[in-house]
């Protein structure tokens, strides 16, 4: 399950709120490609200490009653695999509030039924492909963010030739460094003469088509910065006070979401 | 008709409802669930000024509508595109009939298109047929995320779903109207994927195909499949309102739209009643593309009246005044493509 990464507590130790949620760091919002803790999806978080080690009881809550339930279903079970692989943990309980799918998926969740399991019909396979088909849009996305940044900074820069551009012409800082984990994850190079846009199979483009695939990376990029934002909100506006469980998403913020960030100015027409 | 610094808009909402989600017409926790769910949009997207309380927001009725369009919203025209939920309210969201009695009240002013479910298999049909006969509707609007007994969702690309394309056909209903919910099954692949509108445009390319919310939350996938298919269109019903909190996110929307299917496929709805439409259409005769997005071009008068209701006027042989008639774009840089092109190019 790559989506979580467990950390284990020092031996000996009690397993305390604090292990909780460092494990639920490493849950993915797949489609968001953010973790829950920063979402504000972790609703309530109970450690007790029971008899054969600690028994943890979480509450997800997500945007809105109608949240695909696939999505819904990854976060809950993940967070249920990553809480149940630290040492010190007996008893996981995981439960999905007011969503159209909470029966189904707590019901699911608490029989270890597995996605076939939970959704019976409705479920052919696995959900393997629904996590590469974001993993690799979250991919696109960095890619983008980093190639726009270069072209803003460089006015001599034209966009065909971004096309060559490889990961050691990018300067060091944010982007960068999430281009460099979004390739490892879908299983790309990340040595420096690795060449940055790139399709799905790990192939550069030919120049004439660079623009193109690189303006298609672009409305991928401002799709998922836009839904981060939206679900945020939503989230906000559905459960007053989750507001303050929420990590700032720098990408895509706007005035609304941060005070600091200067008034927007608009362009001058001359038709 | 809205009227601005000399400039005169022709106004089309191109995606209104008249829906009934009191708790008297709600059949299940589901019922809540979906109109909580817009309240939060609503009240997440909308000016303090222009907030309903819940109440308010549950039933309009005709009455109100027609003030919020017609007399406060500066609504030429406006179409009704029903979203049936029969698994979540006892008579209907939408309320079908009654919008279909204000719509024949009120001619001039309002369009009513249908709605049907592949999933009736013949008996949908038939009565598809004898609700055309009564109704003479051009267009109907498809909800792919409604319940049905067992299944939760369908796709255009149903076997079903094309014998109904085919009735639309012979009846000469050529506008499909599609809201993209969440399609459950299967549930492996992701549900708000918008391929299977590509299949369906490629195999009814007489028919109109107007992906609402412009394939929010798929932007990208929307924009893609629209730049090949010269027979699909984008509403803008849920965009428009981020002209408010998310100005820059709104502007994004705009700008990739008339990149990829240019300035003529682009049809404004305020969703209604969603959100009203008055706010909605001064602020985006206001707005304009932040200046530090180089990568755009400043929006153009000629592009607003174009969205704000030429478009959708054009697709429904609605009147407009000789004096507020423009002419069509040229090609965008990005297509329409050769088929065989462009399914090389869209291999996913």
């Amino acid at each position: 399950m790559t989506a979580v990464q467990t950390e284990r507590p020092r031996s000996g130790t009690a397993v305390t709120e604090e292990d909780i949620r460092r494990a639920l760091s490493g849950v993915l919002d797949p489609e968001l490609d953010e973790p829950i803790t920063d979402l504000g999806f972790i609703r309530s978080l109970e450690v007790a200490a029971g008899i054969d080690g600690a028994e943890v009881d979480v509450h997800l809550r997500l945007p809105t009653s109608f949240c695909s339930p696939n999505f819904a279903y990854l976060m809950a079970s993940d967070s249920k695999d990553a809480i149940s692989a630290l040492e010190g943990v007996a008893r996981v309980v995981v439960e999905l509030d007011d969503h159209h799918d909470s029966n189904l998926i707590n019901a699911g969740l608490a029989a270890d039924a597995g996605y076939r399991g939970t959704f019976r019909h409705e479920a052919d396979d696995s959900l393997d492909e629904l996590r590469w088909t974001f993993r690799r849009k979250a991919h696109t996305a960095a890619m983008e963010r980093c190639l726009t940044e270069l072209l803003r900074a460089n006015a001599s820069l034209s966009e065909p030739s971004v096309g060559t551009v490889r990961l050691g012409d990018l300067p060091s800082g944010r982007h960068k460094d999430a281009l460099v984990r979004r390739r490892l994850a879908v299983g790309l190079p990340t040595e420096p003469d690795a060449v940055v846009l790139v399709d799905q199979d790990g192939r550069p483009y030919a120049t004439g088509d660079v623009p193109m695939a690189l303006r298609r990376a672009r409305s991928t990029r401002i799709s998922i910065d836009g839904n981060a934002h939206f679900c945020r909100g939503l989230l906000r506006t559905r459960y007053e006070g989750s507001g303050a469980d929420q990590a700032h998403r720098p990408e895509g913020a706007e005035a609304s979401d941060h005070h600091t960030l200067l008034p927007i100015t608009v362009k001058e027409i001359h038709s | 008709m809205y009227s601005k610094d000399g400039e005169n808009y022709f106004i089309v909402d191109a995606h209104i409802a008249l829906w009934d989600a009191r708790p008297e017409n709600q059949r299940n926790i589901h019922g809540k669930q979906f109109i909580d769910c817009f309240y939060d949009y609503h009240r997440n997207l909308s000016p303090e000024s222009e907030l309903w309380s819940y109440e308010e927001y549950l039933y309009q009725g005709g009455e109100r509508l027609m003030k919020d369009l017609f007399v406060d919203g500066y609504v030429d025209h406006a179409i009704f595109q029903p979203a049936y939920l029969g698994a979540f309210y006892k008579n209907g969201f939408a309320q079908v009939a009654e919008a279909f009695g204000l719509a024949s009240a009120n001619p001039g002013k309002l369009t009513y298109n249908h709605c049907f479910d592949p999933r009736q298999g013949e008996a949908g049909l038939d009565r598809l047929r004898a609700d055309h006969e009564k109704m003479k509707f051009t267009g109907v609007k498809l909800y792919t995320a409604e319940w049905h007994g067992e299944s939760r969702g369908y796709k255009l690309s149903d076997p079903w779903t094309y014998r109904y394309f085919e009735e639309c056909r012979k009846l000469g209903v050529k506008n499909i109207h599609i809201h993209k919910g969440p399609t459950i099954r299967p549930l492996d692949r992701d549900a708000f994927d918008v391929a299977d509108v590509d299949h369906a445009a490629s195999d009814f390319t007489d028919l109109n195909f107007v992906v609402e919310h412009v394939g929010l939350p798929r932007l990208e996938d929307f924009c893609w499949i629209a730049t090949q298919e010269p027979n699909v269109h984008g509403g803008l019903a849920v965009a428009m309102p981020f002209m408010h909190t998310r100005p820059r996110y709104f502007a994004q929307i705009i700008g990739e739209l008339i990149y990829w299917i240019g300035e003529d496929r682009i049809q404004f709805s305020s969703d209604y009643a969603l959100w009203t439409p008055r706010w909605l259409i001064e602020r985006f005769v206001d707005f304009q593309i932040p200046e530090d997005m180089t990568e755009y071009a400043p929006l153009t008068t000629t592009q607003k009246k174009k969205i704000l209701g030429l478009n959708a006027a054009k697709m429904y042989n609605i009147p407009v005044p000789a004096e507020l008639q423009l002419p069509d774009a040229g090609e965008t840089a990005t297509g329409p493509r050769q088929p065989e092109r462009a399914d090389l190019a869209g291999a996913r």
